[in-house]
């Protein structure tokens, strides 16, 4: 021990490796923060000798445009921000939906990828390869010019049963209104939500009491459904009426219309989505050990059950950190709208951008927006990865 | 002992030295000093009262010179403005103007190189100077003036918004495109006065938005709208590329008033001067009857003493712009005048064309007026 300290002490400071991968940490650090710095310099510089200043006072200013599909009450004489909020409400949704079906697709493509059933696992092999290998922007105009646009017009319109219209100018199907008293039906279904998270925290202590789960989810999902049917006939009048759509001189009005723009995005995304995360499924599912497969179905489990109750929860482990990138993926290819027309987040900035000119600001405000998108699903995607994997021992 | 000691100076002296890159760029030494410092510079970028002298007179004219071609950024899908056409060249007037503006400046109206913008990016494309000039058919107004950090020189087109529907759907006026769906280019005076005339007019309608002129025109020949609402000259123009252009009937019906005309950069009055004066260099000649077929014989034997100081024969003009003295001569003798300019593009013998109705000269009933070159 003495001799090492010796040792150490004997090594001149510009050969002695702690100090030099320190120094080595403090010159990297210096240099980002002053290249940050200077790239900043550079813009405040150049904004100024264009006679602009950096500022974010000009969201309050009024829009002027009008948008084509929005979730919140927006009108040209809304201000920037609620122009913004638009857009991010319209990003919030085709994401979510994204998700939700590209989730299902792909749980359907990668298992019918390693089905027993030839014809499946070919066709399924097919479909990924082929969607892996294409262009989303390309498919995206595909599915715009070359499928909703492509329907027929609107006194041409193909009509489903149930009165779904489908017509170049969007698909259109009934839909419910609210009517007034649909805010006393709004408070029934809060209380028959709390109503079925509080049988369904009964049931689990009662199951972690007796050891034996019962079918939580099942009853308390019952639970919730009771309370909406009774809700319904008990309020004075149908909270929702149903509104049909009319084909009425150049459009048609009533009903709720899904946009071309709106589907063809997110058709496109869906499809393409879902071929990424079917191969993460595929992956997931094969990372499973065959013995415990074997061991399922020898204690006399069916394939369905199988792949439900031993191969699934395993594979979740593998599959989620991949399935977490895909996610983001899809979120921040939503942006590809611009393409499409679809007033997402980045169209609406975009416009913007140009009525105001303020370009540096509203990229900065999209780029943020992004990026906590992006990461408030990492965080939630960590943690379930965190939750699984403690539930496996 | 000698050894550690001297380790310790040693590491002293590289700290020293850390800290003082640190404190190179600001008075503060230490690396957390520097991040409190940016934080600190914020409000000064901001409030600085007196701004510092900009860019400065005579850069731009210098910067083009030295580069030995002018950037124009133009449009590339408008036929008659900017566009490109079969044989892979520009053509239009604002294309042609960028043709005078580089005869003005080299004597050599080729020597222009011609970047095609977007509606989006064109105000961001002249600000950081990646353009000279913006000459896409960019309609004047307050905003893009101040705060778009750009000046209009002047008037090259005097145009109006217009609509453009199917014919046979029974649509005459804006009222009858109640509840329809109307196409509208993103970025435009376009989108904000189509809001503006609908809510005026309290007609309920739906915009169906897009990026370029390209898709824009593509969604409205798949029907998916009932209308498109672009600047006249623009429905004109569009309406010779479409599928079959005698379906589609332009509404009688004028929705705003657009001129249209090239744009430079705040902060350099020079290049300002020399981007107007070529636009009046152009109006002038038409007024005094001077082509590119006579200018020789104008130059030569000039018919009145404001030719001669045009053209360079007497007076020093040229000179004062920064330009030599003949540069009016050579935007006449290559480009041609206003008239030469405007048939090229959106005359009779064209598929554009448009009559010519307020872009004549004062002198016939028009709006064209250039102020004397004395």
């Amino acid at each position: 021990m003495a001799q090492s300290s010796s040792q150490a002490a004997s090594i001149p400071i510009w050969r002695d490796e702690r100090y030099l991968k320190l120094i080595a940490q403090i010159v990297f650090a210096v240099v980002v923060v002053l290249t940050a710095n200077y790239l900043y310099q550079n813009m405040v510089n150049g904004l100024r000798q264009q006679g602009t200043t950096l500022g974010f006072t000009f969201l309050g200013g009024i829009a002027g445009f009008d948008i084509s599909e929005t979730l919140n009450d927006f009108s040209r004489t809304s201000a920037y921000w609620q122009a913004f909020l638009a857009g991010l409400y319209n990003t919030l949704l085709v994401s979510i939906v994204g998700i939700v079906l590209s989730t299902i697709l792909g749980i359907i493509l990668g298992v019918a990828r390693l089905s027993i059933n030839p014809l499946v696992r070919w066709l399924s092999a097919a479909y990924l390869e082929i969607m892996r290998n294409l262009s989303l922007l390309v498919f995206l105009i595909f599915w715009y010019l070359g499928v909703f646009l492509k329907l027929p017009r609107v006194r041409e319109a193909v009509e489903w049963p149930g009165q779904v219209y489908l017509t170049n100018r969007g698909i259109v199907m009934p839909w419910g209104l609210p009517t007034e008293t649909m805010p006393m039906y709004r408070t029934i279904l809060i209380i028959g939500l709390c109503l079925a998270l509080a049988l369904g925290l009964v049931l689990f202590l009662r199951g972690r009491q007796t050891g034996k789960p019962p079918l939580t989810l099942l009853w308390s999902t019952l639970a919730l459904i009771l309370v909406a049917v009774i809700g319904w006939f008990v309020v004075p009048a149908a909270p929702l009426s149903l509104d049909l759509p009319v084909i009425q001189g150049l459009n048609i009005t009533g009903g709720k219309t899904f946009t071309p723009e709106f589907m063809a995005l997110v058709s496109g995304l869906v499809l393409y989505t879902a071929a990424f995360i079917g191969e993460v499924v595929r992956s997931g599912i094969q990372a499973v050990s065959r013995g415990q497969v074997e061991a399922a179905r020898a204690i006399g489990l069916n394939p369905f059950q199988t792949l439900r109750l031993v191969v699934f929860p395993q594979a979740l482990q593998v599959i989620i950190p991949p399935l977490t990138s895909q996610y983001l993926n899809l979120t921040k290819n939503s942006s590809l709208a611009i393409a499409v027309g679809y007033p997402d987040l980045f169209y609406v900035s975009n416009t913007i951008m140009n009525q105001s000119g303020r370009a540096v600001e509203m990229i900065s405000l999209v780029m943020l927006t992004y990026l906590t998108f992006s990461l408030i699903t990492s965080v939630f995607m960590n943690w379930y990865n965190a939750r699984i994997l403690l539930v496996e021992r | 002992m000698s050894r550690k000691i001297f380790s310790v100076f040693g590491l002293l002296i590289v700290a020293s030295m850390v800290l003082a890159a640190c404190g190179g760029g600001t008075p503060a030494a230490g690396t957390e000093r520097i991040v409190e410092t940016v934080i600190v510079e914020v409000p000064v970028a901001g409030d600085a009262a007196p701004l510092p002298p900009p860019a400065g007179y005579g850069a731009t004219l210098a910067a083009v010179q030295a580069r030995g071609v002018l950037i124009c950024g133009v449009n590339s899908q408008v036929p008659g403005f900017g566009y490109i056409d079969a044989d892979g060249n520009f053509s239009g007037i604002d294309v042609d103007y960028c043709r005078a503006l580089a005869a003005a400046i080299f004597g050599d109206s080729t020597k222009v190189e011609f970047r095609p913008v977007t509606a989006a990016e064109r105000f961001t494309a002249l600000q950081s100077g990646e353009i000279d000039v913006l000459s896409r058919n960019t309609t004047w107004s307050t905003v893009r003036d101040t705060e778009l950090g750009g000046n209009f020189t002047a008037t090259t087109f005097y145009d109006g918004q217009g609509m453009m529907v199917r014919a046979g759907e029974g649509i005459t006026t804006l009222a009858d495109l109640a509840g329809g769906t109307i196409c509208v280019q993103t970025g435009t005076t376009t989108e904000l006065n189509l809001a503006d005339v609908m809510a005026a007019a309290g007609i309920a309608y739906t915009p169906a938005v897009f990026e370029d002129a390209d898709s824009t025109f593509a969604a409205y020949a798949e029907e998916r709208c009932d209308a498109v609402t672009t600047d006249k000259s623009g429905l004109v123009s569009r309406r010779t590329v479409l599928e079959d252009p005698s379906a589609h009937v332009i509404l009688d019906v004028t929705m705003s008033k657009e001129p249209l005309g090239p744009m430079v950069r705040h902060g350099d009055d020079q290049w300002f001067d020399i981007a107007q004066w070529t636009v009046f260099a152009l109006i002038s000649a038409e007024e005094f009857g001077v082509t590119s077929a006579n200018v020789d014989a104008a130059k030569a034997n000039p018919s009145n003493p404001e030719v001669a100081r045009l053209l360079g024969n007497e007076g020093d003009l040229g000179l004062k712009l920064g330009l030599s003295n003949d540069w009016a001569y050579n935007i006449i003798a290559q480009v041609g005048n206003y008239e030469e300019v405007y048939n090229r593009s959106l005359g009779p013998d064209t598929p554009t064309y448009i009559p010519r109705g307020l872009n004549s000269l004062y002198t016939e009933g028009g709006l064209l007026y250039a102020p004397p070159f004395r």
